[in-house]
């Protein structure tokens, strides 16, 4: 388990997931490289949440491989993930992203300043002290990006963060991922919603039933989409 | 009613015979119960988390061993440190150590399973933040039984109740000697039978007395720290 030198870019080489019966992966080929956010977007059950565990390493594929800056089985010290319902630790907000900063083998000296640094990126100054599983959906939502973030990721996976949260928590995490990718940090996130991938993508990758239908530049798929699956989608019709 | 004013009279007056009683059965279940805990804790995480084959069948009687007879179990730790059994040479037998080691017996299972439970549940809910953060077995075992520590506070009064409730196992390896391995339970199963029931009554009052506040103390810890940390 060498360390690349960078996790990017990940590599999907004819990645396949099948579980019980049921492909839910079909043969991906897929490049995820620095730059503008990736969004990944699709109906529900299209395998958008499927091939984010797959890129962050957390399951492998039946067929296929990956790889990650070039290399394969390489563990997450540069990648990060929000997961559609994160788990909050039963410790204070605070507590959360000490916890991830210790796991990410963070020197203690700086967690205090970096606790601190963190919760103000993502507005939570105040609730510090705060029990985390107290915190709203959006908080919690919030807290958990610091926490991905503590790790100090090349990738940031998202998925489907906004999906239970109201406007303006959306927006406030919309914000977030923004400042993220300014700061070079490659951002991946999965959505049913293409209002928000039309707002953050830089590059779109469309699934569909477990198959990549169209991939490309964000401006290119929303003004001109090749594919009968994509224009259906993009009209608002339901793509079952 | 005479009894019962007997009895009172008893817990009140602050007897030394009385307190050195109920002193000792705290020491020999307390002492049992970290004990248990010591050793049921890190088994009943080690279980949750890990797969080997047998897995079941250990859960199955580890769960079973929560109804150990405690007259059984006394038998058993009483052929242990009997001068021919193979502790014999520690010397234990009809001291308070030896209903310490019996009693740790009885609710090591108890507390193993229940963090079983507990653990493997809150494993399920974490299960993908600890793996993304890359968390080694030993960060993950740690980062549960702390934040299962509320939970894990039911499971040390479980056997807490079960260990100051029994007098099977400590009357047949302590002997229930006056002044030295008498505990409140053997107490009242001795003046019962003796017919002194005043005194019985007395040391049942207390012996309940003392359940509620250790639960109570607990839950009130429990409350306070979950309000502070969720």
């Amino acid at each position: 388990m060498r360390a690349p030198s960078s996790e990017l870019p990940i590599e999907f080489d004819g990645v396949t997931v099948a579980a019980g019966g049921v492909t839910i992966l079909d043969n991906i080929a897929l490049t995820l490289a620095p730059g503008a956010p990736t969004v990944l977007i699709g109906p529900n059950g299209s395998g958008k949440s499927t091939l984010l565990r797959v890129a962050m390493g957390l399951l492998l594929p039946s067929r296929g491989r990956i790889t990650w800056g070039g290399l394969e089985h390489v563990p997450p010290l540069k990648r990060a993930i929000v997961f559609q319902r994160p788990a909050m630790l039963r410790r204070s907000a605070a507590a959360n992203i000490r916890f991830a900063l210790r796991a990410a083998g963070i020197p203690r000296a700086d967690h205090a300043r970096r606790t601190d640094e963190l919760l103000e990126l993502v507005g939570l100054p105040g609730l510090a002290d705060r029990a985390a599983r107290r915190l709203s959906g959006g908080e919690q939502q919030r807290l958990a990006l610091a926490r991905a973030l503590a790790r100090d990721p090349s990738v940031l996976f998202l998925d489907e963060p906004t999906a239970s949260l109201d406007p303006v928590a959306t927006k406030a995490v919309e914000d977030i991922m923004r400042a993220v990718s300014e700061r070079n940090i490659k951002v991946v996130m999965a959505t049913h919603d293409f209002g928000e991938a039309r707002r953050l993508a830089g590059e779109v990758v469309m699934l569909h039933r477990g198959r990549i239908v169209e991939a490309g530049a964000a401006a290119s798929f929303f003004d001109a989409p090749r594919t009968l699956e994509a224009r259906a989608f993009l009209a608002g019709e339901l793509l079952i | 009613m005479d009894q019962d004013v007997t009895a009172l009279q008893l817990v009140l007056s602050g007897d030394p015979a009385l307190f050195a009683i109920v002193r000792l059965s705290l020491y020999v279940s307390l002492s049992a119960v970290a004990l248990a805990a010591l050793i049921g804790i890190p088994l009943g995480a080690l279980i949750a988390l890990t797969n080997f084959r047998g897995r079941q069948g250990v859960i199955v009687m580890l769960n079973a061993l929560m109804g150990l007879p405690p007259v059984v179990v006394g038998l058993a730790v009483y052929l242990a440190l009997s001068r021919s059994g193979p502790l014999g040479s520690f010397g234990l037998l009809f001291t308070p150590g030896a209903m310490i080691v019996a009693q740790t017996v009885l609710v090591t299972p108890i507390i193993a399973a229940l963090t079983r439970q507990t653990i493997e549940d809150l494993w399920i809910e974490y299960r993908d933040e600890l793996t993304a953060m890359n968390l080694g077995p030993f960060g993950r075992v740690a980062a549960l039984i702390w934040d299962a520590r509320f939970s894990l506070v039911t499971a040390l009064l479980a056997g807490f109740g079960r260990a100051a409730a029994e007098v099977g196992a400590i009357i047949i390896v302590g002997g229930n000697i006056e002044g030295f391995t008498r505990t409140m339970t053997t107490a009242i199963a001795l003046e019962t039978s003796k017919g002194d029931l005043p005194l019985a009554v007395g040391l049942g009052l207390v012996l309940i007395g003392i359940v509620i506040a250790v639960n109570a103390l607990a839950w009130t810890a429990r409350r306070a720290g979950e309000r502070l940390a969720g």
